[in-house]
């Protein structure tokens, strides 16, 4: 069956711009991919868990002893437009949460 | 002609503590190779002779001393380009990082160059290791050495290529569902996926972090072995990096496969003819090798491709999120609000499979739909495992092709992205489960392709794997010389 | 006019005092200059990855047993997807079905002696964002062209602090803020200045009609600094709920902003669409799957907490229940009031001179003012008071004295000539001299007006530079008006 997607609101949720044209062959592509992968619903049942880690393991901790930072000039380096210190954009107007 | 490049590390190291040559003269030769035919490769996106040529010279310094040396110590390297370095750029692939240099290394190249590793330069490869074929890079495809007009195999395309073609002695590729072992089938070189966590993480630009390895090319199963010794062991910067003993990989390679019980994985129709034959052909040699071969079913292979199409592109769909145009990397013009900018920055930056997977993420993961999905694709993860449990019951190692068909033409399967997806069937499971395995080359098909053929093993299985590739690759004894090298 | 009942559930954002950050090895609150405690790690660099501090873990359970949760045998970290700058990731790495402890309560005092019962309804763990200046003239986001970012707190272990909607009033409110706290403080696990943001509480407000269950549509506020703000806008949203209620209008679930300036919550612009954080487990962080016998270790090891605190000061030491509470509201007060009774100074008193006047002190000095005064002044000072040796007002000046100089009270005594002048000779002659100075109050005295003798009191002990002692001074001043 093939799968209906409101590209517009994922794209937003990820935050990409598309063209026309890429939002057309997005919607025919991904209900395709869509309607292979939903295969993964034929066969796991209620009674199987889910494996989010590939090799079990738990507790993996650090002591909390301080590491040297980088310096100040590798952080801003690659710093697409900074001032003051201090990374800058354009202005904000959504608030986060 | 044969030159320095065009040998093993193994044979390369031994001359080099004979001071038969220096690390100076194999840097140079694998510099004269990389001039020569990379412009027709492409799988060079960065070059580093300067650094080779230094770290060399400090090397034979060092060595004239007599000091003990490191197996990998003066063999030139070189690194898939989504593994950082400091102060050298790395773009993995895509026009989102054109001019990223890092404030760091990642933990393979910190432990390799701690070794004496000479690095060459960074390799092309499928934008952020998404792809099959390296036609998804930023820079343009990688060509296979072996046919020019054939794709390399990808993501880890320029690493395999590169190794093929001699341009290094032996590279470090990444491998989240196939990445390694498809490339270097198609290339005809011996490409490890290890245990997963059994090599750090950290430094590796995050594709699907449940899934990625650091994974190798070389020209032989015991280079592998030998490159796996200096890169195992645990990472305090990675969480998932597992605390097994560091060992040396190479004792017991030689050990032959008399009783080893082998399991052939059954493969259906969608097999190239030849491909199933050379791997049918190398199972009997294994026989005669004294191997216990019999034959092996893993119920949900088909079901585990529709798992990885989305676990993978859900978890990279987070991991991708920090492209933004605002810490590093490329920022679009003509943004009115951060948003705004952010959604521009990324729509540009990001190539065509870039966008795809990371919508195919988000829509995977986003409300009413994560159950259906992302969460069933996990469940089908735990019935591969348990797949794989079932085998190693009854086998040490399991046999398949590495991929269903040898190189294919640049162009012919880039309008498909289903096609595309179906190169994965036999290298997925394996990252699914966190098993180890390796592709080596088996054979040839009609139009002289090189054939790769897979062999897996348990969790942390490794030398049972090095075990059996090396006693087949021995018993095989393929000439791996591509016809570009012929007028080189 | 139907009655309405306020429901509040309040959300604590716990910034813990840790070496280092949660997922690396940077420096918490150390750098005084923007992005200069951080790596790849806190700058959301590609390849880097998060290994969880141990101590940041240890706390979150003590807090957790503090608050008499549950500790999950089993905690997983998930992954908030949503996109702001100030987010290096622009995923949060916080808990989501699984969190480290559940189900708990605290035990808040309310006015009148009356204890209420807050349910905890999860405590988990997370990591802080960056700080973002919004760069117009005003400051202010809305018309601001540009926002700079400093990640120096970016990736700050942060505890969130879930209540069940249990409060009721603002007060309510405020009282469980100043509980949790009190038992924060205790714990020695975080600052918690709310002015200062190391403890943040967002606030979810609705009414329904007074008797009936059914919960109405919650608004979200967010943005107090203070206790008192935080009470300010609870009063103001019950407020405007209720008129809005009344003249039949739906309340709209949102996110309000308080604006302190203002006096008002404001509503946020925020699209409601774009909160689908997709959460999903964190891949590149194994569980935590805490060892049951290290748990109760932490359990024996908690230290008092300010509830039981409070009750033994009432129980043992008499105090008013209002002294107890400033005294175990406040860390510093309630160490030095601790190590006072080591001394075996009279605790009544003790109290008494810790919660006013060197309270007092401590407030017009300010956080980063100098307080030298120890545990040694004020039981010197309670004895010497206690003796005569030094009057109150004397004693008043010797802790000011200390405070600053930090001199040992029997030196400030004997340096500012502090010692309550009891010779009747001595007095005498002041005494006389400010009878003649003052010779109508002495007639009003003669003619029945008692009460005037303090005042003449007051004039004897400024005549005497506040060394006499004030009892032998009224002694005195009887006999001769008297005679
Ligand atoms: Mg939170
Ligand atoms: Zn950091």
């Amino acid at each position: 069956m093939p799968v209906e997607i409101d590209i517009d609101h994922v794209a937003k949720l990820a935050r990409l711009q598309l063209t026309v044209e890429e939002q057309a062959s997005l919607r025919t592509q991904l209900s395709l991919i869509l309607e292979h992968a939903a295969k993964v619903g034929e066969v796991a049942a209620q009674d199987v868990p889910p494996t989010a880690y590939a090799i079990p393991r738990s507790n993996v901790l650090r002591p909390d002893v301080p590491e040297p930072s980088i310096p100040h000039e590798a952080a801003m380096q690659n710093a697409p437009e900074a001032d003051q210190g201090r990374f800058k954009v354009v202005r904000i107007v959504e608030t986060g949460s | 002609m044969t030159e320095l490049c065009d040998l093993t590390g193994a044979e390369l190291a031994a001359k080099l503590r004979a001071g038969e040559i220096t690390a100076v003269e194999l840097a140079e030769s694998s510099l004269r190779r990389l001039d020569a035919v990379d412009e027709r490769l492409n799988a060079f996106l960065t070059r580093t002779p300067q650094v080779a040529l230094e770290r060399a010279a400090e090397l034979d310094a060092y060595l004239s001393t007599g000091a003990p040396q490191s197996a990998v110590a003066g063999i030139p390297l070189a690194l898939k380009d989504v593994l950082t370095t400091n102060g050298i750029r790395t773009t993995a692939g895509s026009k989102m990082l054109e001019t990223y240099v890092p404030p760091y290394d990642c933990t393979a190249w910190t432990r390799l160059s701690g070794a004496g590793s000479v690095l060459i330069g960074k390799t092309n490869c499928d934008e952020f290791a998404m792809g099959s074929s390296n036609e998804n890079s930023a820079y343009g495809p990688v060509h296979n050495p072996w046919d020019l007009n054939a794709v390399p195999g990808g993501s880890s395309g320029g690493s395999a290529a590169a190794v093929a073609a001699g341009e290094v002695v032996w590279s470090l590729g990444t491998d989240t569902g196939g990445s390694v072992r498809q490339p270097a089938a198609l290339c005809g070189v011996v490409g490890l996926k290890p245990t997963y966590g059994l090599i750090s993480r950290y430094g590796l630009i995050a594709f699907a972090s449940s899934l990625d390895t650091v994974g190798t090319f070389t020209r032989s199963t015991r280079d592998a072995a030998t490159l796996l010794s200096v890169l195992a062991g645990q990472d305090h910067r990675d969480a998932t990096s597992l605390d097994t003993p560091v060992r040396d990989y190479t004792e017991g390679i030689d050990a032959g496969v008399a009783g080893m019980r082998v399991g052939v994985v059954g493969f259906g129709e969608g097999v190239q003819p030849d491909v199933a034959a050379s791997v049918r052909a190398a199972v009997e040699r294994l026989a005669a090798l004294g191997a216990d071969v019999g034959e092996v079913t893993l119920l949900h292979t088909d079901y585990g491709l529709s798992a990885y199409y989305l676990i993978a592109p859900s978890e990279a769909s987070s991991n991708l999120a920090r492209y933004d145009g605002v810490r590093f990397g490329y920022r679009a013009e003509g943004g009115t609000d951060v948003e705004d900018m952010m959604s521009r920055t990324r729509g540009a930056g990001f190539g065509p499979e870039v966008k795809r997977r990371i919508m195919l993420g988000t829509y995977s993961l986003s409300a009413g739909y994560y159950d259906a999905y992302y969460g069933q694709a996990q469940k089908v993860r735990t019935l591969i495992i348990r797949d794989y449990e079932t085998a190693f019951a009854g086998y040490d190692v399991l046999v398949s092709p590495t991929s269903p068909t040898t190189a294919f033409k640049i162009g012919e399967r880039s309008g498909d992205p289903m096609a595309m997806y179906l190169s994965d069937v036999f290298t997925i499971p394996a990252n699914l489960a966190g098993v180890p395995a390796i592709s080596i080359p088996s054979g040839f098909d009609s139009a002289g392709l090189p054939i790769g053929l897979q062999f897996t093993a348990p969790v942390l299985g490794e030398s049972t794997l090095f075990r059996a590739a090396h006693a087949l690759e021995t018993d095989l004894g393929l000439d791996l010389r591509p016809p570009l090298l012929a007028g080189v | 006019m139907a009655e309405w009942e306020t429901v509040i559930g309040l959300e604590c954002h716990v910034e813990l005092s840790t070496q280092t950050k949660m997922f690396c090895g940077c420096r918490v609150g150390f750098g005084a200059q923007p992005n200069t405690d951080v790596c790849p790690v806190c700058l959301g660099h590609p390849g880097s990855l998060p290994v969880p501090n141990a101590e940041a873990i240890r706390r979150i359970v003590t807090i957790g047993l503090a608050l008499d949760c549950t500790i999950a045998p089993h905690s997983l970290f998930h992954r908030k997807n949503y996109f702001y700058p100030d987010m290096p990731k622009n995923f949060q790495i916080s808990q989501f079905d699984l969190p480290i402890c559940l189900g708990g309560h605290l035990d808040v005092e309310l006015p009148g002696g009356v204890t209420k019962r807050v349910g905890i309804t999860r405590v988990h763990m997370e990591e802080d964002t960056g700080k973002t200046t919004h760069g117009s003239a005003s400051g202010r986001i809305h018309d601001a062209d540009s926002a700079l970012i400093d990640y120096n707190r970016a990736g700050t272990p942060l505890v969130e602090c879930v209540s069940e909607p249990d409060i009721r009033s603002p007060e309510e409110a405020g009282a469980y803020i100043r509980e949790l706290r009190a038992t924060l403080e205790a714990l020695d696990v975080s600052d918690v200045r709310m002015e200062e943001g190391s403890l943040r509480c967002d606030a979810n407000v609705s009414l329904r009609p007074a008797g009936t269950e059914p919960l109405g549509t919650k608004v979200e506020i967010k943005n107090m600094n203070s206790i008192r703000s935080l009470e300010r806008a609870l009063t103001y949203e019950m407020a405007r709920q209720q008129k809005a209620l009344e003249n039949g209008e739906a309340i709209v679930q949102e996110t309000r902003h308080w604006d302190e300036d203002a006096g008002a919550t404001k509503s946020m612009r925020s699209k409601e669409e774009a909160f689908d954080y997709r959460y999903f487990p964190e891949p590149d962080i194994p569980p935590l799957d805490p060892d049951p016998a290290w748990v109760e270790d932490l359990r024996a090891a908690l230290p008092e907490l300010p509830r039981a605190r409070r009750e033994r000061y009432v129980r043992m030491f008499d105090l008013k229940p209002v002294v107890a509470d400033v005294l175990v509201g406040d860390r510093v007060s309630s160490a030095l009031f601790e190590e006072t009774l080591a001394l075996e100074a009279d605790p009544r008193l003790a109290a008494n001179w810790i919660t006013q006047d060197l309270a007092g002190l401590r407030n017009k000095a300010g956080a980063e003012g100098p307080n030298l005064v120890t545990a040694r002044h004020i039981a010197d000072l309670v004895a010497l008071v206690a003796a005569d040796t030094i009057s109150g007002q004397g004693a008043k000046q010797a802790l000011e004295d200390a405070f600053v100089t930090g001199d040992a009270i029997a030196g400030i005594v004997e340096r500012r000539g502090l010692t309550q002048v009891s010779d009747a000779g001595a007095l005498g002659a002041i005494v006389d001299r400010v009878l003649s100075e003052n010779s109508e109050v002495a007639e009003q005295f003669r003619g029945g007006k008692q009460e005037v003798i303090g005042f003449l009191v007051g004039q004897v002990m400024k005549g005497s530079g506040g060394s006499a002692n004030p009892k032998l001074a009224q002694e005195l001043l009887r006999e001769r008006l008297n005679g």
